[in-house]
């Protein structure tokens, strides 16, 4: 039974499989990479994303466009972006609270907004989800042609995204900018830079893409929207950029190791080893576990987590 | 001027309730707008949400039934929040009270009831410390985020009681997804006949009694409040922080994995899934609205087991989703944030005052107060 599990076409499966269960939360865990290293701690991801994921179903659901789903998911993810922004930067508030208080805020408003449009209708809604596009040339070749280049345009995006995040954060005055900030609010105040500006924008771009990344979800994954859809990616994410070093590259590769993780239970629940599915779905849990315990205490931004006040 | 003090300390305390009391009212007013938005009828709502927790006597004592669990949980939250630990794990945690007693209060037999329960609350407080304090032991240790750590062992609790129901533990006849019910020594017993109002809301009522003097009248309390404070002038001061966030957490999650206890020995009997509504995580609204006081979580908890109780009663009357509840819980969490600033001003004005009258350290205190507040 276990012999079909590592053909050379299982294996291929498998990691196809792993680059969509990677997309989700890459695509939160590099928007949550500049709010981290703007100083402004990525907590509310889990939040973002069930905002995004329900917000996108239903914008796709009613327009009949994937598209404006999407959108409806960035808005979506943004606005909660703002509130957070404005608790964790301007008042000054724990971000542990602020963030653990979003997610309760989208987590109760997804399920009441959810029951409020959908409760009536019996069957399941869905939406016909993101296919596959195979980009030309590439997809043909052997092996990666069908891991990488066969894949939905979102997988594409998250992947792009991890290079021009790098390049932003590394190569451009914007990226030396952020980077201040969380490193040293009081100094880039010093020199001129607007403190409170940067984290909020960085703020909005977590929103943004941890939004996109719950819209991967129910828009590429689940094609409908089920109540705490997210399962806690969002903490994985938040635990992923640690792991990673606050680096985009890093974040990539844990991204790939927790998808593989998830892309392998899958396939296991779904080949039928003899072992309680619920071990099998408790493994990328585990797997945080122990990334948190090896990443310890890492090079994280020194004003992380710390709000500034102008004297 | 001997009565001064006496008045100082009233108002001291009326000034307490003003923050908390704006922080609820603003969660109605903006959930009436969010009911109201979403098409129903907000004046209707909101009395079949009072009508349910409070309309009638067998009402009430399920509003007390069900604040238990929250007492309980927000305790936890509460101590663990003292030393700057944030639990998000009592979920977790009340889950492993839970199951510790499901099993054992089927296994051990032939025990009289004031025996049995004890050991039994006393099994759930372990089971929940531990389980509280491995992610304490982990931020000590290698500073693991103790909000990253505590939220995946609350799904990998969730998993454990979804696989332990259909296997070791399943009810004889392997029928159910449920653990067999506990025998009649262990059940907790009823205080008003007719109703299910049972006697885990007197031990929840102790333990914030007891949690009020373990923080305030005890060395552990004060160093678990100095590591809260700030863990670089706790460390210069000679107390291990290391080990009282550990304790912090063990006994928050102590306290978590007692009320899994007290709900499964009091109302269940048995465990099976989605036995918590999410009491662990409402537990921190409940903390953060009671500011961390022992003795006000028995007042938060009472209002979030009326909202609860409500709610219910609220979507049969009025056909409003209960997950409202939900959205006010995570209001009032923003509220009770935004308004903090404004106490804070107040504080210090409070302070500034009459500094005179006051003593030469009312400056400084009333600063300390300010600053202690989430």
């Amino acid at each position: 039974m276990l012999e079909p599990l590592f053909s050379l076409t299982s294996i291929i499966a498998l990691l196809s499989s792993t680059m969509r269960t990677t997309a989700p939360v890459l695509l939160a865990a590099i928007g949550g990479l500049f709010s981290d290293r703007s100083g402004v701690l990525s907590i509310g991801l889990e939040g973002f994303m069930l905002a995004g994921a329900f917000a996108g179903f239903v914008g796709a659901f009613y327009s009949g466009n994937l598209w404006i789903g999407i959108a409806a998911a960035l808005i979506a993810g943004m606005l909660l972006a703002f509130v957070y922004a404005y608790f964790s930067v301007s008042v000054g508030s724990s971000q542990a609270v602020a963030g653990t208080g979003l997610v309760m805020l989208a987590a109760g408003a997804t399920g009441f907004l959810n029951r409020v449009l959908f409760r009536s209708s019996g069957n399941f809604v869905r939406v016909t989800p993101f296919q596959p596009v195979a980009i030309p040339g590439l997809s043909r070749l052997p092996i990666i042609g069908q891991v990488l280049f066969t894949q939905n345009v979102l997988v594409y995006l998250a992947f792009a995204l991890v290079p021009l995040t790098w390049f932003i954060l590394y190569r451009t005055a914007l990226g030396l900018q952020i980077r201040s900030v969380g490193e040293h609010a009081k100094a880039a105040d010093t020199v001129g830079l607007n403190v409170t500006l940067t984290r909020y924008a960085c703020v909005l771009v977590s929103g943004a893409l941890g939004g996109l990344g719950g819209a991967y979800l129910s828009l590429a994954h689940a094609n409908t929207f089920i109540e705490m859809m997210t399962a806690e990616r969002g903490y994985m994410a938040f635990a992923i950029i640690i792991f990673g070093k606050y680096n985009p590259w890093g974040a990539m590769g844990a991204s790939l190791l927790f998808g593989l993780a998830d892309a392998l239970q899958l396939k296991l629940q779904v080949a039928g080893v003899p072992v309680p599915y619920e071990f099998l779905l408790m493994f990328p849990y585990v797997l945080t576990l122990a990334a948190m315990v090896m990443a310890g205490k890492t090079t994280a931004p020194a004003a992380l987590g710390s709000a500034y006040k102008k004297n | 001027m001997k009565a001064r003090p006496h008045l100082d300390s009233v108002l001291a305390a009326a000034r307490q309730l003003i923050i908390p009391s704006l922080a609820v009212l603003s969660a109605f007013v903006a959930g009436a707008v969010v009911v109201a938005a979403a098409g129903f009828n907000p004046v209707q709502t909101f009395a079949a949400l009072l009508d349910g927790a409070f309309g009638s006597g067998i009402n009430f004592t399920e509003t007390l039934v069900k604040s238990t669990p929250y007492l309980f949980t927000g305790l936890g939250v509460a101590i663990a929040f003292r030393s700057r630990s944030f639990n998000i794990g009592a979920e977790g945690q009340f889950y492993m009270g839970a199951l510790a007693v499901s099993w054992l209060g089927v296994a051990i037999t032939g025990l009289p009831s004031f025996i049995l329960i004890p050991l039994l609350l006393a099994a759930a407080f372990v089971a929940g410390g531990a389980y509280g304090a491995i992610p304490g032991y982990l931020k000590a240790k290698v500073g693991a985020s103790e909000i990253v750590t505590t939220v995946m062992m609350n799904s990998i609790a969730v998993q454990i009681v979804s696989w332990i129901i259909k296997g070791p533990l399943q009810e004889p006849r392997h029928f159910y997804p449920e653990t067999a019910e506990i025998v009649n020594a262990a059940k907790l017993p009823v205080l008003v006949p007719g109703t299910r109002l049972h006697l885990g809301l007197v031990i929840g009522l102790a333990m914030a009694v007891a949690a009020y003097i373990l923080i305030f009248k005890t060395v552990l309390g004060f160093q678990i409040r100095a590591v809260g404070s700030g863990a670089l002038a706790a460390e210069y001061a000679g107390i291990n922080v290391r080990r009282n966030v550990v304790l912090a957490m063990a006994i928050s999650g102590g306290l978590a994995g007692m009320g899994g206890a007290v709900e499964l020995l009091g109302v269940t009997w048995k465990l099976y899934s989605n036995f918590s509504p999410g009491y662990g995580y409402s537990a921190i609204a409940v903390a953060l609205l009671a500011k961390r006081n022992p003795l006000a979580v028995i007042l938060t908890s009472l209002l979030f087991g009326a909202l609860a109780t409500g709610a219910n009663n609220m979507q049969r009357a009025a056909e409003v989703p209960a997950m409202l509840a939900s959205v006010m819980q995570a209001l009032v969490i923003f509220f009770v944030l935004g308004y903090a600033v404004y106490e804070d001003r107040f504080a210090r004005y409070w302070a500034e005052r009459k500094p005179r009258d006051r003593g030469p350290h009312a400056a400084a205190a009333g600063k300390e107060a300010a600053g202690s507040n989430a």
